[in-house]
């Protein structure tokens, strides 16, 4: 930690960069992003095994790239998202920096190469807990799953932070406020939710970097994230490529292979 | 006497294949079931998923999504992007619990008339005994409490 603000304090004082994104006090343990933009206020930066949500949201942020070049406190899903975004060209390599903390030593990651040959080496399996949910949903009749999403989903407010958190979600004019032709109810709706959540994971399949931030971010405890992380898992199989590997590659569902295979198109 | 249930068949149809298909259909006076309402687009790229789910939400007991074959697309690539997108949509739509027997994906040329009245009978004939989409004409009907 000491290391981390140590470079920090270095960076902003040397005007490299202008704004950190790291992580915070929160109330009671819960950590929260900070931006720190003064080398005398770096002493608030943290990092510890509460920081786990995935700051790339905030690069893409208008008023956040204002501040100037950005150097980002990066958990292995930040440095996936920072490749991902910048693959859809929302980030530029000269724009951002990340600072990397893996198995508690600092790394610093100035290219996106770098951050390639980086995310390569770190395994990028989702958590036992969600896999196992993933398996057992996965293992229900349809009419079982239908059942448990709808009362999950039953009690979706609408309040969108689970768009508002995720990285991957940084269109300006987002369908979801689209109102002609208006495709999803504003209001929370028992099928407008089903139909929002499934947008969500569609826009997001193939793109996910599986970090979970949605779920975490739910005020009601939805596991939102396992729809995402489920069509991202169904993109890796069919199409064998996954979401945040690479700063080069075009993500899977905006390219095609003549031979795809299916068996279900008659 | 009770009224045997008639499903609401849509069927989202490309215009350059599938839908010129079905015409040809017509004027190969070939019959088929009259539940089917076929909608043209462009082309199988312009079928967006949430088509299908607004399909079920307004009353469709079954979804026909048909188009060109591979390497037949009018716009080159369209059907390959569609194809791509049906098949992560489709383990979806499993994901979240709608039945796959409603929802029906095929390639229909211009040339194949018969083709398409047998797809819709057939898939007509599978919806009509599965019964009317409560689940989600349900889902529909509870909206905003």
């Amino acid at each position: 930690m000491e290391e981390l603000r140590n470079k920090a304090k270095e960076l902003l004082t040397a005007g490299t960069v202008k704004v950190v994104i790291g992580y915070g006090k929160g109330t009671g343990d819960a950590r929260r992003p900070i931006f720190v933009r003064s080398a005398d206020k770096v002493n608030e930066l943290l990092f510890d095994a509460g920081c786990t949500q995935n700051l790339a949201t905030y690069l893409t942020k208008a008023e956040v790239r204002a501040m100037g070049r950005m150097v980002i406190v990066a958990v292995p899903s930040t440095l996936r998202s920072i490749l991902q975004l910048a693959a859809e060209r929302q980030v530029r390599e000269e724009s951002v920096l990340a600072l990397a903390v893996l198995d508690g030593t600092l790394r610093e990651l100035l290219t996106f190469d770098a951050i390639e040959q980086t995310v390569a080496t770190i395994p990028d399996a989702i958590s036992a807990t969600d896999q196992a949910m993933l398996d057992k949903l996965t293992a229900r009749s349809v009419s079982e799953r239908r059942a448990f999403w709808a009362a999950e989903l039953g009690r979706c407010v609408k309040c969108y932070a689970c768009r508002s958190s995720c990285p991957m979600c940084y269109c300006e004019r987002c369908t979801m406020d689209c109102n002609r032709p208006q495709w999803i109810p504003v209001a929370s709706h028992a099928l407008g939710n089903l139909e929002y959540h499934m947008v969500r994971a569609m826009h997001l399949a193939g793109r996910c970097v599986q970090c979970g931030t949605c779920g975490a971010a739910c005020p009601v405890g939805i596991p939102v994230h396992l729809l995402t992380f489920f069509a991202e898992g169904t993109v890796r199989r069919q199409f064998g490529q996954k979401g945040g590997a690479s700063a080069k590659l075009d993500y899977a569902m905006s390219t095609f292979k003549p031979d795809d295979k299916e068996e279900f198109i008659r | 006497m009770a009224e045997q249930f008639e499903p609401k068949m849509t069927a989202f149809v490309c215009n350059w294949c599938t839908y010129a298909g079905a015409d040809l259909t017509g004027t190969s006076r070939i019959k088929y079931q009259s539940n089917v309402r076929v909608i043209r687009l462009p082309c199988t790229g312009r079928i967006d998923f949430m088509m299908v789910m607004k399909a079920f939400s307004r009353g469709s007991d079954g979804v026909i999504v048909s188009g060109c074959h591979p390497n037949d697309c009018h716009y080159t690539s369209g059907n390959y992007h569609a194809r791509r997108r049906w098949m992560v949509f489709r383990d979806l739509l499993d994901f979240v619990g709608i039945d796959l027997r409603r929802v029906t994906f095929s390639w229909i040329s211009a040339a194949e008339g018969a083709k398409w009245a047998e797809l819709v009978n057939q898939a007509t004939n599978a919806v009509r005994e599965l019964g009317p989409y409560k689940e989600i004409q349900q889902l529909a009907a509870v909206g905003i409490d």
